[in-house]
């Protein structure tokens, strides 16, 4: 089982999978940034699973730049959470109705 | 053998610590999970013989990603998170058989994928990443040279989004330099303000 590519891609899916699930489930918007980096590890697994399995360096790099991008993209994603929490008590993404303020 | 139940036992606590980050109530505790979640994915790395990216696993996700997460949860006043429902009313019914056809395309994708005996071979076997003196060199001696593009823009998005990160979460009253704001100091020079705001004070 641990010398098949298929088995490493079933948990990517199953984890990539329940990361959509809290995106597209839970209120609260710290959780919701929690489950993309849960859809990112699926993905990170299937690339590293893919690179090591082909035996191409394509997917580490590719594995490289997603840890960058998953980086910059929390980074970005909390900072927009602390500039919402001055201005609404709660951080549920519900609460965010208007546009602009 | 050894190797399958290793497998079994990381592949199935990655699967429930995840289950556990998105259905736990309270942020901390998921965060908590995804650190698990984080820690065994790497040790299926491991387990694939991908020593390299378990390592850049751990340092970058458990040991930067979540732990900017935990301050930010720690920075954050989060007492109103009690006591409300924390799963959207109405979302849940189109999320969750959106979820579940999600989790059918990409596991029809994994079935179909040939398996690791009919798979290509590539430059890289692992024969050729020993001699190569290890995944580090192999992977240094095409991401510098085939990759060197997408290496550099990945570089400055992080630059971008460390420059973004912090105009974004400035707090408004502090938008401008107090020496810029004063018109005295802008005509007169520094002296004279510092003068100016000695009087103010006083």
């Amino acid at each position: 089982m641990a010398e098949s590519l298929n088995a490493y891609l079933y948990v990517g899916a199953l984890l990539f999978a329940i990361g959509a699930l809290g995106v597209l489930v839970r209120r609260s918007l710290i959780v919701v940034l929690l489950s993309i980096e849960l859809m990112l590890q699926g993905v990170n697994l299937t690339m590293g699973a893919f690179a090591v399995f082909n035996e191409d360096m394509g997917g580490y790099v590719l594995m490289l730049i997603s840890l960058t991008i998953a980086a910059a993209e929390s980074v970005v994603g909390l900072a927009i959470l602390v500039t919402v929490s001055r201005r609404v008590t709660e951080l549920y993404s519900d609460r965010l109705k208007s546009l602009r303020w | 053998m050894i190797d399958d139940i290793a497998f079994i036992y990381l592949a199935t606590m990655a699967v429930i610590a995840g289950i556990a980050t998105v259905l736990v109530r309270s942020p901390v505790r998921s965060a908590v999970s995804l650190v698990v979640v984080v820690f065994h994915v790497a040790g299926l790395f491991a387990v694939m013989g991908a020593m390299f990216l378990a390592v850049i696993q751990l340092i970058v996700y458990a040991g930067a990603i979540i732990v900017l997460f935990l301050f930010t949860i720690m920075l954050l006043d989060l007492r109103h998170e009690r006591g409300e429902p924390y799963l959207h009313k109405y979302q849940l019914w189109l999320g969750v058989p959106l979820a579940i056809l999600i989790l059918i395309e990409t596991g029809w994708i994994a079935l179909t994928t040939p398996a690791a005996a009919q798979a290509m071979h590539g430059k890289f076997s692992p024969e050729v990443i020993a001699e190569m003196g290890g995944a580090g060199q192999a992977l240094a001696s095409v991401l510098f040279t085939d990759y060197l593009l997408p290496f550099e823009i990945a570089g400055f998005l992080l630059l971008a989004a460390a420059v973004g990160a912090m105009i974004l979460a400035r707090s408004p009253d502090e938008d401008e330099m107090p020496d810029s704001t004063d018109p005295v100091a802008d005509a007169a020079g520094p002296a004279i303000a510092a003068e100016g705001g000695a009087l103010r004070r006083g």
